[in-house]
């Protein structure tokens, strides 16, 4: 060691209150990255809210499209037994409806059409024959199907197919619309509860992280270092790792979104024709990894600088 | 309470107690004034290392008060006390060095969290490891170092942002009679620039080696001031820096 007089410094360097970042800021908390459980926790935490989220954006999607379709739709019944009668009533109220102001267009469903209809309960072989089956009309309205609109049509066919009887599609189903609002509810809920247990488990990263480099942060205390400082180390280096899940975890998701998304579409059902997601969806769908990055950050600074209120 | 703006720290009456238990500080008052090399002895248990933790800013007091720079640092909100923190150097008992940084970025830590742009920084950090005789271990983490060179790592650490106040706990505690007189003349070079210097130590024989020196001396908490001369202790003629 020199015994020469000691170099003059500190006060022949800038000083200041500049923020203690960047890399070798980072440097002072070893990282395990991919090896440590971190960067994992945020990959499935993401995976599973991206298909959640996938999952009620969907099912909004199918609600809209379904509630739109079958706003201005309704069915006109011919219930008689007699199939000549049935028929002359049907013919009957099809020229009235054709010159209803209120309706737009009209089709009458072909007895081939309602034999496959009732193939699942009635089976293959043309029972319309042998079992009285109404006569379907669907009907496009100009307006809604509400009930005043219903009430003047069966009027208008009470005199010419006394046997009709008009309904609005859209009360056939409104018991599978108030159940695709409550998995609507079910799948936002997912996503806060995954969103709440990303959080936790980052407090619980920090809180070991801080365990464990507890004496390293105790000297850049000691050195000068602000609270700020500190904290923006941690938050640095859960913010990369929280990246880095979040980029695993979108790819998974959306993944199982396609997977889930083929397997539905191979469905072929007419409902389900409506529950695909746009352009906004996905938009959507890849915030989810950047929510992530962002509440990781937040609960890690919070975390810090909760800790470092403890000390003087 | 009025202290002079040259006073760099000043206790009065201060008492320290860690929970329920009895007072390991009582009724401390000293001066400590720029420039100046002060001996802080006393058995082991006497309080020393409680008093460093205080003049470091780690611990507040029970009672009393301390100036630190001309301002109350007790009633100093928590958020003003690291601008005090980066005027002091601290050499820690058991070096506190950062196990997984290069003794390069120990040394240099102070000056990065005090904001100094990495291209400003190199040569202060390299003449610093070449003053203390280290620049060939710079790349080493502390484990791979001897006892003697830790502590010339932290003592260069302390020593980098050439510090108004340099408190010092047992800094030669770990290595052989000629390190620790090398460690104290780095010391009294650095004092000679300025640099207030407070050392703990119970090695009465290092003591005789700077005459200019103070001794404050404490036993069971008490600090020995029979004359008054560290609660009111003369002003120091003002000299220029550098010069002795």
């Amino acid at each position: 060691m020199s015994n020469a007089r000691p170099p003059a410094l500190g006060r022949s360097v800038a000083r200041g209150f500049s923020p203690f970042g960047g890399e070798r800021a980072a440097a002072l908390v070893p990282h395990a990255r991919l090896a440590g459980p971190m960067p994992w926790v945020i990959a499935i935490m993401v995976a599973l809210t991206v298909i959640a989220a996938a999952g009620g954006l969907s099912l909004s999607n199918l609600a809209r499209e379904a509630r739109a379709e079958l706003a201005g739709g309704a069915t006109v019944q011919i219930v008689v037994a007699v199939p000549q009668e049935r028929e002359r009533q049907a013919q009957a109220a099809q020229q009235v409806l054709q010159g209803h102001p209120a309706v737009a267009s009209l089709r009458r469903v072909s007895d081939a059409e309602l034999d496959r209809l009732l193939e699942p309960w009635l089976g293959v072989g043309g029972e319309l024959d042998t079992v009285p089956v109404p006569a379907l009309i669907d009907l496009r309205l100009r307006g809604p199907a509400d009930r005043a609109t219903l009430t003047a049509l069966q009027q208008a066919l009470l005199e010419t197919a006394p046997g009709a009887r008009i309904d609005a599609q859209s009360g056939w189903l409104a018991p599978v619309f108030s159940a695709i609002a409550a998995l609507q509810w079910l799948a936002l809920a997912l996503v806060v509860l995954l969103a709440a247990t990303a959080a936790a488990a980052v407090w619980l990263a920090a809180r070991s992280a801080l365990g464990t480099n507890r004496e390293t942060i105790e000297i850049v205390h000691l050195l000068g270092g602000t609270d700020s400082q500190i904290a923006r180390i941690f938050q640095r280096a859960v913010g990369f790792d929280a990246t880095l899940g979040g980029t695993i975890g979108l790819v998974l998701g959306l993944a199982g979104v396609l997977v889930l998304g083929r397997q539905f579409a191979a469905l072929g059902a007419g409902l389900m024709t409506g529950a695909g997601l746009d352009r906004i969806d996905w938009v959507v769908l890849a915030l989810v990894p950047l929510a992530a990055v962002a509440i990781a950050m937040l609960t890690a600074r919070l975390t810090v600088l909760s800790a470092l209120r403890k000390m003087l | 309470m009025t202290a002079g703006p040259e006073e760099v720290v000043r206790f009065d009456n201060v008492g320290l107690r860690y929970g329920a238990d009895r007072e390991v500080l009582s009724n401390v008052s000293f001066t400590l004034y720029p420039g100046s090399f002060y001996f802080l002895t006393g058995a082991s248990g006497a309080g020393k290392t409680s008093l460093l933790r205080l003049l470091y800013l780690d611990q507040r007091p029970s009672r009393g008060a301390i100036r630190m720079f001309g301002t109350d640092v007790i009633t100093l909100p928590r958020k003003r006390l690291p601008a005090f923190r980066r005027k002091l150097g601290v050499v820690f008992q058991d070096f506190r060095l950062v196990p997984h940084l290069s003794a390069f970025d120990n040394v240099a830590l102070p000056l990065r969290v005090s904001g100094v742009r990495e291209a400003d920084l190199a040569t202060p950090v390299n003449d610093m490891l070449d003053w203390v005789g280290l620049s060939h271990r710079k790349d080493a983490r502390p484990a791979t170092l001897s006892g003697g060179e830790q502590q010339r790592v932290a003592i260069a650490r302390a020593v980098i942002g050439r510090p108004d106040m340099l408190v010092a706990d047992e800094p030669t505690g770990n290595v052989d009679p000629e390190m620790a007189l090398k460690l104290l003349r780095l010391f009294e070079a650095l004092n000679r620039l300025g640099t207030t210097v407070v050392v703990a130590t119970h090695d009465v024989h290092l003591l005789r080696k700077v005459p200019d020196s103070l001794i404050m001396r404490l036993d069971k908490g008490q600090l020995a001031d029979p004359t008054g001369a560290l609660r009111y202790p003369p002003r120091p003629v003002r000299r220029e820096p550098g010069t002795r």
